[in-house]
């Protein structure tokens, strides 16, 4: 559409700025301000200058928990991608069937998370949980509370329980919006499944993938509450990722400056991976 | 992408002109056996589905169970079916008014993300400004923001206004990511609505208040609908903020699930049901918006 240049358009989106400014902008101008000062308590600043940011770029436990929520992130997206356009092929296209479909693949969406994490915390106990229980039934020694691979498992399979169906509901809205006419020409082709898949569906559904790799990796390199209910960021420090961390340092040992200093690191790092991803994605609807 | 639909659109006129009968039933029989209409088509979503209820059943299944039998060997139905873990919920107030206060500020947070939303979704959509691109962005940015980072600062700048313990203050952080949410979800239907329609109207002698209320919030009705749904599911789910922010006049039903963890040990039926009463308000709304939900999808903004 045609957009005519009209610099009063400010004052439309003046409401939502000074809203964003107050719930935005001044909470994250007092985060810069700790991260570069010290404290010893009774309101008194010191500067510090860049000291933080040089202790947190060097300690071992901030890219500890970095690269442990990147892996995270990766093998969540590697199951739940495949895994959401799978069941959306499969979705029935007409119906009674679509309602109920959407209705039950949606509820997970709108459990409160640490309902979420609780359900599954429940879940996964060896000794009143279904899904603890009948694994140890079955032989498997299998405890979230005591083995780090277990716990990952759980927080893993949690994650895909929670948000698979929005790659589901976001791929299945990509492939209504084609055209009864593509799937009869490649019906007369003698075109394969896979051939209808690659040439047809995919390319039809790129641009809710892009959507939905960015949502799911965005939420869950800032994934904090499922996790933090169901293993604690433990057993040890192995399912610590960096949310977790950070509120560990913030709230729980009021550690002002490296927290502040960590949030930013933190901020900047999605800050640039959003914009690689916005990039990409105004680029494409642009062609 | 192009290249194969043309063949295969030109294929499809192709063939419709020198049909041949019998190829087409045997084509039709195998396509039958491969793809859409399989008979096993229910197969894949059942079971997925079957993974999704497991953990509810579950939930639900202990909800409505004592104690005693909750800790004692397992059992897949209750035994002595009890409603006294709901009893519980609904006669304390302590417990019901977590549901009173999650619904108050999610419905203000509601009203307030679209209210704002729109005027501000009519700009990006209509007009070029200087900056627009970036401002854009630049909201986004915040729904991308991690809450963690901002759980301190908001506790300390609404203790500044005195705002701490009340549903406006939550309301408000939740706007962090509700607003740009809502503004990038009304953008997307505004941008559907022909301008011709805007024009229209102000030669019909609409002045622009009017025009707005009258006219185009009803062509964008189901838009509106769509953004204060994700608008009411993201400030339902959040608890981080909603925690941080309150302390007892206004805490969120999630936040007092975790009172359950008490002196006496883990009361787990009366922790299952507020979790079964939780699952229900999101489970009324999906109904509600079964069929635009697709939609709202499909502008792929969420």
């Amino acid at each position: 559409m045609e957009k005519t240049w009209n610099n009063r358009a400010w004052f439309m989106v003046l409401p939502v700025l000074v809203l964003v400014a107050f719930s935005a902008v001044i909470p994250l101008m007092t985060v810069v301000n700790y991260s570069v000062q010290d404290t010893f308590g009774n309101n008194e600043f010191f500067w510090a200058g860049s000291e933080w940011f040089q202790e947190m770029l060097t300690s071992a436990r901030f890219w500890e928990a970095f690269w442990r929520n990147l892996a995270f992130s990766g093998i969540i997206l590697a199951i739940e991608i495949p895994l959401g356009i799978f069941i959306a092929l499969n979705m029935p296209k007409s119906g009674w069937g679509v309602p109920v479909c959407l209705v039950l693949m949606a509820l997970p969406l709108l459990i409160p998370w640490n309902v979420v994490g609780t359900i599954w915390q429940v879940f996964g106990r060896i000794d009143i949980g279904l899904l603890g229980y009948g694994l140890n039934a079955f032989g498997l020694d299998y405890n979230y509370v005591n083995d780090p691979i277990d716990a990952w498992a759980t927080v893993v399979i949690m994650d895909v329980w929670h948000w698979t169906s929005l790659v589901v509901l976001l791929c299945y809205a990509g492939l209504v919006s084609i055209p009864d006419a593509y799937y009869q020409a490649a019906k007369i082709d003698g075109a394969s499944r896979w051939a209808v898949f690659r040439y047809i569906q995919l390319p039809k559904m790129n641009r809710v993938l892009l959507i939905a790799v960015l949502l799911r990796f965005m939420d869950s390199f800032m994934i904090y509450t499922e996790p933090f209910v169901v293993t604690g960021g433990g057993p040890g420090n192995s399912t610590t990722f960096l949310s977790i961390d950070l509120v560990k340092m913030a709230i729980g040992q009021f550690d002002l400056g490296p927290a502040a200093a960590m949030s930013i690191i933190y901020f900047l790092i999605i800050l640039l991976l959003s914009w690689v991803f916005y990039t990409v994605m105004t680029n494409y609807d642009a062609e | 992408m192009a290249e194969a639909n043309n063949t295969t659109l030109r294929a499809a006129q192709g063939s419709g002109a020198t049909a041949v009968s019998a190829q087409d039933a045997a084509l039709e029989r195998k396509m039958r056996r491969r793809g859409d209409e399989s008979r096993f088509w229910w197969l894949v979503p059942t079971l997925y589905i079957i993974f999704l209820m497991l953990p509810i059943y579950w939930l639900v299944n202990m909800s409505f169970k004592t104690n005693q039998e909750i800790i004692g060997p397992i059992t897949f139905f209750p035994v002595n079916p009890t409603l006294k873990n709901y009893a519980v919920i609904f006669s304390d107030p302590s417990w019901y008014s977590g549901y009173i206060n999650s619904i108050i500020y999610v419905v203000m947070n509601m009203v307030i993300s679209v209210a704002v939303a729109l005027p501000a979704a009519y700009a990006f959509s209509r007009y070029r400004f200087l900056g627009d691109k970036h401002l854009f962005f630049w909201l986004l940015t915040n729904r991308m923001a991690p809450p963690a980072v901002f759980a301190l600062p908001f506790f300390q700048l609404y203790s500044a206004f005195g705002l701490i313990d009340t549903h406006i203050a939550v309301a408000l952080a939740h706007c962090l990511f509700n607003v740009p949410l809502a503004v990038w979800i009304l953008e997307g239907f505004m941008s559907g609505v022909p301008k011709e329609i805007d024009e229209t109207a102000y030669i019909d002698g609409y002045s622009f208040p009017r025009f707005f209320v009258k006219i185009f919030m009803p062509l964008i009705a189901s838009g509106i609908g769509v953004a204060a749904f994700f608008c009411f599911m993201f400030s339902w789910v959040e608890l981080l903020l909603a925690r941080t922010l309150t302390t007892t006049a206004a805490k969120p039903i999630s936040a007092i699930m975790t009172r359950t963890v008490s002196a006496s040990g883990l009361d787990w039926g009366v922790l299952a049901a507020a979790g079964v009463l939780t699952i229900i308000p999101g489970a009324l709304v999906i109904w509600f918006v079964r069929n635009y939900i697709a939609k709202g999808f499909a502008l792929g903004r969420v």
